[in-house]
């Protein structure tokens, strides 16, 4: 039985606890409160219900953007995971080499991605990047011109930031791998299960943890998708490979409608929370259910 | 000697001691303005150093605050001023970008140097109408821009064989599809929105005219918006659109200016800044590039002007600075060493400006005739108008789109 009693544990915690609560739901709150007022470039208090959430969902640039996030999100996590859990599985079967394949992998996240993210928009524009070379390599037809294609663009952003994330989900899959105890592999191998078999069946259930764990991530990454969009697209060609985050961004700022902006913030906290919240209860009753 | 040598000493220390007593007593007194700006590329650098020296040689401290990123920097000025730990000065485009803040008294305005120089015989009108709000001047005006020249290559022209400068669009669009014809990129154009909504400024104001510009920028008339000839402008619009090549979208302006630069591309259509770019290769206009106004004897010049807002302060020492910046950024040599660094053009017309680059000379007489004087988009929309409008542009410019449903949107953007 464990007694409810403060100790100087609580204590010590006491100022996080005050920052999570006033800082974060604070600000929350506040972004809540400036959604219903007509504010522009200065917070106002005055009080206008629901005009704003009216505004943006008739805002044309903001459905397309919701709509690219729609697309963007689940290719996003499943390439991810997908080649995170791959190259886990390389890392773990190399004795040695492991350390330096797990760091070439992990670079990507360490890196900025304003700065990666140039370079990508360099590989992928059709006159400087990768359809140039094979032009000059004498592949003439060659085409990859999907940055500059309205229809395609937001694929360059998925493939560019699981280029980036990949290495995070190898790093949790590793870490989730090396503790699955290696008798249960030696035994399911005596009874002649195939390899892949050992994969899918054991492996990846044994996981579960790791990959709640890192689809997390990746879902509270995808929701505030903003960098690789500033670094890659701006959200072009037109309005194309706009998202939620870059709207209220420009609103908050260049647009001078804080209003607007927080309308938009109010939304997406609220889209995430939706998404999250069957995740974090699935997770307690697995966690009821092991005790 | 070991006597001599503590004299020397004895001496050095109280002279020590006196010089600071004294950079002491002249800090206290000289005005300090810290100034926040916007200016970070070289040329721009340059240009605001200018004006810093000009600040000390008027007897003032200039501490600089440069922000990269014009939006980036008047967010931080937004926020200190909100904030209450202002600036002496903060840069704003002369718009109605700071209207705001004027309406919530956040700034101090400098009358008493605006009457004593006499602005309001020697500045633009729609400048006037920025700065001066309810009979107050509350910005000084550093800069004007111009942001819809039409610029061009020499070598480009030479290599496809045109003669002549375009005077109007069929003449544009005839020199367009002469330099297709000889394998060069006729249009360089960066697809960015701010740069497709220039593009489409330029044909606006030349080819609708300064009355549709003003009813639709200034007036948001849904009637202009509907109109016929609104309709001929976005389609001449959208036709520039074919004369770019396929690496344009996200390009940035001063990429596309290299085209030109290095002979590649024909045509940019873009603000007087790219003369920076083009000073930074060893160009000069008239030699190796040529720059068309407008179309016309009468084509309109739009008016995109900077100045520094005074944020509140009751600090008698910040005022001081305040009022001391007001009259050395305005003042005639002062604007002359800012304006040929900058690429921009004085903000007064009573000076004598035969030093600057034939470009700028060319835009200092046009801006003689007032009727031919426009204020920037900026200048009638906020913020959030023009965002809006620069989306349904920028959606039109990259995709097929039923001119009617792009006029609707427009007018729909500008509505509230």
């Amino acid at each position: 039985m464990i007694k409810r009693t403060l100790n100087p544990a609580h204590f010590a915690l006491l100022p996080m606890a005050f920052a999570a609560v006033a800082v974060y739901l604070g600000s929350m709150l506040w972004t809540l409160r400036i959604s219903m007022s007509s504010s522009r470039s200065l917070p106002l208090h005055d009080f206008v219900g629901l005009a704003q959430y009216q505004r943006l969902f008739t805002n044309e640039r903001w459905l397309h953007s919701l709509h690219n996030l729609a697309i963007y999100t689940p290719l996003f996590i499943v390439a991810c995971l997908c080649v995170g859990f791959l190259l886990a599985l390389l890392v773990d079967r190399q004795a040695s080499g492991g350390g330096v394949l797990r760091a070439v992998f992990l670079y990507p996240y360490a890196l900025s991605f304003i700065a990666t993210g140039l370079i990508w928009q360099w590989l992928l524009n059709p006159e400087l990047g990768i359809q140039q070379a094979a032009h000059e390599w004498g592949f003439g037809g060659f085409r990859f011109d999907w940055l500059v294609d309205p229809e395609r663009v937001i694929y360059t952003l998925v493939i560019a930031t699981v280029w980036q994330c990949a290495g995070l989900v190898m790093a949790i899959l590793l870490a989730g791998l090396r503790g699955i105890d290696a008798d249960i592999l030696r035994a399911a191998r005596l009874d002649g299960v195939p390899a892949w078999r050992i994969q899918v069946s054991i492996v990846v259930p044994m996981l579960a943890y790791s990959f709640a764990t890192a689809t997390l991530l990746l879902l509270t990454a995808a929701v505030k998708l903003y960098d690789a969009v500033i670094a890659m697209t701006q959200g072009g060609p037109g309005t194309a490979s706009e998202v939620p985050a870059k709207f209220i961004m420009d609103h908050l700022f260049g647009r001078a409608n804080i209003a607007l902006a927080s309308a938009g913030a109010t939304v997406m906290v609220l889209t995430a929370v939706a998404l999250l919240a069957p995740l974090f209860y699935a997770r307690h009753r697995a966690r009821r259910a092991n005790r | 000697m070991l006597l001599a040598f503590k004299h020397t000493l004895k001496r050095m220390i109280a002279a020590a001691l006196l010089f600071a007593a004294a950079s002491v007593a002249s800090a206290a007194s000289a005005p300090r303005a810290e100034v926040m700006h916007w200016w970070t590329s070289g040329g721009e650098s340059a240009a605001v150093r200018t004006l810093a020296d000009a600040y000390r040689a008027a007897g003032g401290i200039w501490l600089d605050t440069a922000i990269a990123g014009s939006e980036q920097a008047r967010a931080v000025a937004m926020s200190r001023i909100a904030g209450g730990d202002p600036p002496t000065a903060a840069l704003f485009n002369a718009s109605r970008q700071f209207r705001e803040l004027i309406d919530a008294g956040l700034l101090n305005n400098v009358d008493a140097v605006a009457e004593r120089d006499h602005w309001a015989q020697f500045l633009p009108p729609s400048i006037l109408e920025a700065v001066r709000i309810n009979g107050h001047y509350y910005a000084a005006p550093v800069s004007i821009h111009m942001p819809t020249w039409l610029w061009y290559s020499r070598s480009a022209f030479r290599k496809a064989g045109i003669a002549a400068e375009p005077r109007d669009f069929t003449e544009l669009f005839a020199a367009l599809d002469k330099l297709k014809a000889a394998g060069l990129i006729p249009l360089a154009h960066g697809g960015q929105a701010w740069q497709d909504n220039i593009v489409f400024r330029a044909v606006l104001a030349n080819q609708g005219g300064a009355d549709l510009y003003l009813r639709v920028l200034r007036d948001r008339d849904p009637r202009a918006i509907a109109s016929s000839e609104f309709r001929g402008v976005l389609l001449t619009f959208k036709r520039l659109h074919s004369y770019v090549d396929a690496g344009s979208p996200g390009r940035n302006w001063n990429d596309a200016t290299t085209l030109l630069i290095t002979g590649r591309a024909g045509v940019q259509i873009m603000g007087d800044w790219v003369k920076a770019e083009f000073a930074t290769a060893r160009q000069q206009a008239g030699r190796d590039y040529g720059c068309i106004p407008g179309f016309g004897a009468h084509s309109p010049y739009i008016v995109q002007g900077d100045a520094f807002v005074f944020p509140k302060s009751s600090d008698p020492q910040a005022l001081r600075a305040q009022q001391l910046l007001a009259g050395v950024i305005t003042s005639p040599t002062a604007q002359l060493a800012f304006s040929s660094r900058k690429g921009s053009i004085p903000i007064r017309g009573d000076i004598d400006s035969r030093t600057l680059d034939a470009c700028a000379q060319l835009g200092v007489a046009i801006m003689k005739d007032r009727t031919r004087q426009l204020g920037n988009d900026e200048s009638y929309l906020t913020p959030d108008q023009n965002g809006a409008m620069a989306d349904v542009l920028t959606d039109y410019w990259n995709r097929d789109r039923d001119v009617a449903a792009v006029q609707r949107n427009i007018a729909a953007a500008l509505r509230d």
